[in-house]
């Protein structure tokens, strides 16, 4: 799984998403991902995080699944710019 | 997913006003972002209730698809998902937390 990958798949999901993913490790298997959308509006958290592990879920479940960890951000366009 | 499964994982679920689904147990977390919980959840200075998922794959694996949410671990208030590592500590940071897990916790 490389960090193209995720972005992509993630901007499938969320077509307006700014994506930044880092891969923590090097061993692209753990990874830190900051997902900015206009989808996210009136959504809590784990609506949030949902929507995008949707995007990714057969890459992350299961015994030989290539992401072992993904740390997720998420922000609506207007809470990134008062970060 | 079998009924007899997710009532299972419902009952494990209702076991504590506050139950954290992780990676070992509290002593000796398997993992960082159960080890990162817990710590939240000690220095919160909640009694919480946890469920080691390592030592068992079938609920480990089911309650997957129960909650929506592929990864471990998973906090519960009420049997209610209030997310995983990235939200707990996002809640605590905020200070937010301690409201979300009750006066009587």
């Amino acid at each position: 799984m490389t960090i193209d990958d995720i972005r992509s798949r993630i901007r499938t999901a969320l077509p307006d998403a700014e994506v930044s993913v880092t891969d923590t490790t090097g061993g692209g298997d753990h990874f830190d991902a900051t997902v900015v959308s206009s989808a996210f509006v009136g959504k809590g958290p784990v609506e949030r995080h949902r929507m995008v592990y949707a995007a990714l879920n057969d890459a992350i479940i299961g015994p030989s699944a290539p992401i072992h960890a993904l740390a997720l951000t998420t922000a609506t366009p207007e809470e990134y710019q008062r970060k | 997913m079998t009924e007899d499964l997710r009532k299972r994982i419902a009952d494990t679920i209702a076991r504590g006003h506050v139950m954290l689904f992780m990676k070992g147990n509290p002593a000796m977390p398997q993992c960082g972002f159960s080890a990162a919980v817990v710590s939240i959840l000690k220095q919160a200075g909640v009694a919480f209730e946890s469920y080691n998922i390592l030592a068992d794959p079938e609920l480990r694996e089911g309650l997957k698809e129960y909650s929506s949410w592929p990864t471990f671990p998973q906090l519960y208030v009420d049997s209610k998902l209030v997310g995983g590592a990235d939200i707990v500590r996002d809640l605590h940071e905020k200070g937010q937390l301690a409201q979300i897990l009750g006066p009587n916790a």
